[in-house]
């Protein structure tokens, strides 16, 4: 399954919206410590896009992640 | 808000007698749809069920050994799919004892009771927790032991289980406190059940209320605990021992 880079990032942007910050504020450069997404987030955005697009993803992995953007493109090379 | 049982269901492990299954009545008796696991007490858990059913409540019996790593995911698909909604309320029951002295206590009677007492409940808990998480709702409750707070001579293994759950339920508490997820110990002393059924008699002057508990007082604690009435209560241990760790 082939996705695009906008689909993963509308996915991303309603998920983490949906653990808090505003929408506005979630763009690729924001960082998770700025969205005030902790880690346990991460493990629940994992399991939406484990759902979604089939692809796993590990403790380790999220813990390179500092950005929207970082996971975004995680996703679309994980998926592609 | 609507009550929890209404969006999920509950899971009670070690249900087909003593504390778990005056816990999976109760429960029912509060309006959740229960499933009552089992290892070998088939018998034992179809009474309860039929209890449940007669009394207008929903029950699902439940095999399955809690040591056993796959249990948890067959568990949980078993009950989303007979009641299409997901578990919001787990009671980690089952146990077992092997008692020895530690000095002659064998890497078997240890490994048995930590991993049924301990590690099972772990990954049940893991899996009830994903689920939970996205509801934003949920309740666990460990069913720990007084020997987890006191010391009990010749039940080591027991004890550190025990009091094992308890740390693993404070952890695990505060990681999933902000998504309205609770988890809560209960800590029962010397219950009338066939667990201590063979405990000597001369135990019960230890007991500050001189007499055994019910299983029924201790179910009444669960029942609370699942309860929406105690969303603020978490990372607790509720002493239900007659005073015995007090």
């Amino acid at each position: 399954m082939s996705v695009t880079t906008e689909q993963v990032e509308g996915r991303v942007v309603e998920t983490l919206a949906s653990f808090g910050p505003d929408a506005s504020q979630i763009t690729r450069s924001a960082t998770f410590e700025e969205l005030d997404i902790d880690s346990l987030d991460l493990v629940e955005l994992a399991q939406v896009v484990e759902e979604e697009y089939g692809v796993v993803l590990k403790g380790e992995d999220m813990k390179e992640l500092k950005t929207v953007g970082d996971a975004v493109d995680l996703i679309v090379e994980r998926a592609g | 808000m609507p009550e929890l049982h209404e969006g999920g269901c509950a899971l009670v492990t070690g249900a087909s007698r003593g504390i778990g299954a005056a816990t999976a009545r109760a429960l029912a008796a509060d309006g959740w749809a229960v499933g009552v696991n089992y290892r070998s007490d088939a018998d034992g858990a179809a009474g309860v069920v039929d209890e449940i059913a007669s009394g207008g409540g929903q029950a699902l019996a439940l095999v399955g050994d809690v040591a056993d790593p796959a249990t948890p995911d067959a568990l949980f698909e078993a009950l989303e799919s007979q009641f299409g909604r997901p578990v919001l309320a787990l009671v980690n029951n089952a146990g077992i004892s092997i008692d020895d002295l530690t000095p002659t206590m064998s890497d078997d009677a240890w490994n048995a009771v930590i991993e049924t007492d301990l590690s099972a409940a772990f990954r049940l808990m893991r899996r009830a927790l994903r689920p939970m998480m996205r509801a934003r709702a949920g309740r666990i409750v460990n069913i720990s032991s007084v020997v987890g707070l006191r010391a009990n001579p010749g039940q080591a293994n027991y004890a550190a289980a025990k009091a094992g759950l308890i740390a693993l339920t404070k952890t695990t508490a505060v990681e999933v406190a902000r998504r309205g997820i609770t988890i809560n110990a209960v800590a029962p002393g010397w219950i009338d059940t066939d667990m201590t059924a063979d405990v000597s008699s001369d135990l019960l002057a230890q007991v500050p209320a001189r007499r055994a508990g019910t299983p029924e007082e201790v179910a009444a604690c669960v029942s609370f605990l699942a309860s929406s009435q105690a969303a603020y209560v978490t990372g607790a241990v509720l002493s239900v021992d007659g005073g015995l760790a007090a």
